[in-house]
């Protein structure tokens, strides 16, 4: 049907809308009167909220369309034309699309609401909307675009914006800093997504350059180029998600307002690199090294993330790290091709990983700012309404079954033990016995025993309804959306899996109930394990520790930052002084400096010439013109 | 004889050339272009007449009304002058800015 089609270039638009008017606003209004705060949460939410209906609108006219025809596509304009190269400003719904948009606006819309309440009483609360729905729209257009280039321009869209937001308050030197970081890094992945991307359409471009026509051609890719595209768009992946090597900049990103780290760093920008291997998952496929060495990153990322989370005192480093530990699971799964795991674990971790940002957020603005866990304690009094939500959360990620983390979770590890990476499997298992120790380490430490900051535990209180209710909203999806993906195994039927299937190029071995047993019990004995553990050393009030030793290499992070700092970047500012002091001056700019000197002379030279009476320039004139009667004279004789 | 019309127009624009150079006031400057429009009207009559044709009569009317036009604008930048800056010698105006 045309009309829902053209929905299509509506979401996206909507929220752009919506940056377009609170950004001029807030512009034209900041140095006199500002406009009231209420107007921009309105004027901000109504976008995403929008957005979100007609996403809603447009999941269920795919839901009622028969499996194999699930595709709606809409070409609004060509965006340019050169050679070989035509690319369309063109937008596509398939399931996987759907589905991420789907829960993209849904989180997005709450995060708004929940930021009227976070940001209340900042000076650049306009902006903050306006940054916030920039984001939006390009993260919608990454989703929705039909072809890699106009996925890449969302792709740059969200960089951006996550730049800004990161350095959003930006009078403090360490916040800009952490956003150059995170651009800086970024760019490092992005530079190996164009050079993918350039790559794909010398080998294969000439048929069309979106993914329809990429799939179709992608069989004649050779084995060489195609794997030098797969691992290039994955450096890009690396990149935007926050992997080995590149997954310095993440933790660095939780300087910015807590409501972007939920939003940005922690349920959508970040899974972008997750979204895009699962595109292309028509590549991954033919190629099962390059989809090895994704899982491989994955899921080392997986464990040095969660080896770092272990010992965090910031709140919202741990769950920054924790958030590069799931993404580099979810990398797991799409790198041993189970892709609809992949992409399932990136719809459930953004309910309950959300969820606990909106919680930290609350703990954060109940303690004026407070962000260091060994100043918290006993808050379970104080906040029950953040307790709760925040447990299912901290459930959810930890993996305790039923929750949605549980199911999520035990299918990645799962088709990893199935296809028979059974070394990706164990580290996994490993990583969810980690994760459910520091997960619930901060829990405890946070809400449990006794108030470490005897002053801030008696002013601190739930925050308000604006605040609550999204966390509470967020805590029944990450309870219950794991129900969705139900695997046969407790009775469901795997229903997002058999939703993605059709935008997905994927196997599923058939393996005997012993094997999908070993991997739920492993699972559950890793969430066991890493509950016990946690209790014992942190159930009943603990003080903090001395670290010594690994937990001492560990809280410095193995110094990777320093290491980065001494091999990478120390030696590129040397050589950036080393340009602009000798190379710039001396070399480039020479011929430039010439020619200015030149002109300079030559004026010089001829101001003597120029001396003001209109008499004398007549008589210049007088000279000239005879000068030429007489050449000319003498020509004709 | 058609000579002598000729020298005489080259010597009147000389003249000319020679007040506008060599003058400082303005009216005089002024008077010195006139001279020389006129030493050119008188080539144009004497040519026209050797050559038996209206044309240069044609142009020298022209030159007349240009001449004309001329002078009732330059009196008044002339005014103007004098009320800017109370002479009338060239050498003062010597800047572009007032």
């Amino acid at each position: 049907m045309e009309n829902t089609a053209t929905y299509l270039g509506l979401i996206p638009l909507l929220p752009l809308a919506g940056a377009l008017v609170t950004g001029l606003l807030h512009m034209l209004t900041c140095r006199r009167k500002p406009l009231p705060e209420l107007f921009y949460g309105v004027v901000g939410c109504i976008g995403p909220l929008l957005a979100f209906f007609f996403a809603l609108v447009l999941f269920f006219h795919l839901k009622g369309m028969p499996a194999e025809e699930r595709f709606l596509s809409h070409i609004p304009y060509t965006w340019f034309a050169v050679g070989d190269l035509r690319v369309d400003m063109g937008f596509l719904a398939d399931p996987l699309s759907s589905l991420m948009l789907l829960f993209v606006t849904f989180i997005g819309s709450l995060i708004h609401i929940y930021s009227i309440g976070y940001m209340a009483g900042d000076e650049n609360f306009g902006k903050f909307f306006s940054y916030l729905n920039l984001f939006l729209g390009s993260m919608l257009i990454l989703v929705l675009g039909n072809g890699p280039v106009v996925m890449f321009v969302g792709w740059e869209g969200v960089g951006l914006c996550s730049y800004l937001l990161i350095s959003f308050y930006s009078k403090e030197r360490e916040n800009v800093l952490a956003g150059n970081k995170a651009f800086i890094v970024n760019r490092i992945g992005d530079f190996g997504f164009v050079l993918g991307v350039s790559l794909l359409f010398w080998a294969i471009g000439a048929g069309g350059f979106d993914y329809l026509a990429l799939q179709a051609n992608a069989g004649s890719l050779t084995p060489g180029v195609g794997i030098a595209v797969c691992l290039l768009l994955f450096l890009g992946a690396c990149g935007k998600s926050a992997q080995i090597p590149l997954y310095v900049w993440l933790p660095d990103a939780m300087a910015g307002p807590t409501p972007v780290s939920a939003l940005i760093h922690a349920a959508t920008m970040v899974t972008a690199g997750v979204y895009m291997v699962a595109r292309f998952s028509f590549l991954y496929v033919q190629f099962p090294v390059a989809g090895s060495v994704v899982a491989w990153v994955g899921i080392l990322t997986a464990l040095l993330a969660a080896i770092f989370g272990l010992f965090q005192r910031d709140i919202k480093k741990i769950l920054a790290y924790s958030t590069v530990s799931q993404l580099g699971y979810m990398f797991a799964g799409v790198g041993v091709a189970a892709y609809s795991a992949g992409i399932f674990h990136v719809f459930t971790h953004a309910f309950f990983k959300a969820l606990l940002f909106l919680g930290a957020g609350a703990v954060i603005y109940a303690l004026h700012h407070q962000q260091d866990i060994w100043k918290m304690g006993g808050l379970k009094e104080k906040m029950p309404k953040t307790y709760w939500t925040m447990l299912i959360g901290a459930l959810a990620l930890a993996g305790c079954p039923p929750l949605s983390g549980f199911f999520s979770k035990d299918e990645i590890l799962f088709s990893a033990l199935a296809h028979g990476h059974i070394g990706i499997w164990l580290v996994g298992v490993v990583v969810a016995a980690l994760t459910a120790y520091y997960t619930f380490r901060m829990i405890f430490v946070v809400f449990h025993g006794q108030p470490r900051d005897q002053h801030a535990w008696e002013q601190a209180k739930d925050a308000p309804a604006v605040m609550t209710w999204p966390l509470l909203i967020l805590a029944f999806g990450a309870f219950f959306v794991g129900f969705l993906n139900l695997p046969g195994l407790f009775g469901g039927g795997l229903r997002v899996s058999h939703w993605l299937a059709p935008s997905l190029v994927e196997s599923h071995p058939h393996v005997g109930l012993g094997v999908e047993l070993l991997a739920v019990f492993a699972g559950v004995a890793a969430f066991v394990v890493g509950i016990t553990l946690a209790y014992r050393k942190f159930g009943k009030g603990a003080t903090e520790p001395e670290y010594r030793g690994f937990a001492r290499f560990a809280y410095h992070k193995f110094y990777v930052d320093e290491l980065y700092n001494a091999l990478f970047v120390q030696p590129y500012k040397a050589f950036g002084g080393v340009i602009s002091r000798i190379l710039e001056p001396k070399v480039t700019d020479l011929p430039v400096r010439l020619s200015t000197w030149l002109y300079r002379w030559a004026g010089n030279a001829f101001k003597v010439l120029q001396v003001g009476y209109v008499r004398v320039y007549a008589l210049y004139m007088v000279i000239g013109l005879s000068l030429m009667s007489l050449i000319l004279s003498q020509s004709i004789n | 004889m058609i000579q002598d019309y000729l020298i005489l127009s080259i010597i009147l624009f000389s003249l000319g050339i020679l007040g506008v150079i060599s003058r400082r006031n303005v009216f005089t400057v002024f008077m010195s272009i006139e001279l020389m429009l006129n030493a050119a009207n008188l080539a144009f009559i004497a040519l026209s007449r050797l050559h038996e044709s209206m044309d240069g009569h044609v142009l020298a009317m022209m030159v007349m009304a240009v001449a004309a036009a001329e002078a009732a604008l330059a009196l008044a930048v002339v005014i103007l002058l004098h009320k800017h800056k109370g002479k009338l010698d060239t050498n003062v105006f010597s800047l572009l800015r007032g």
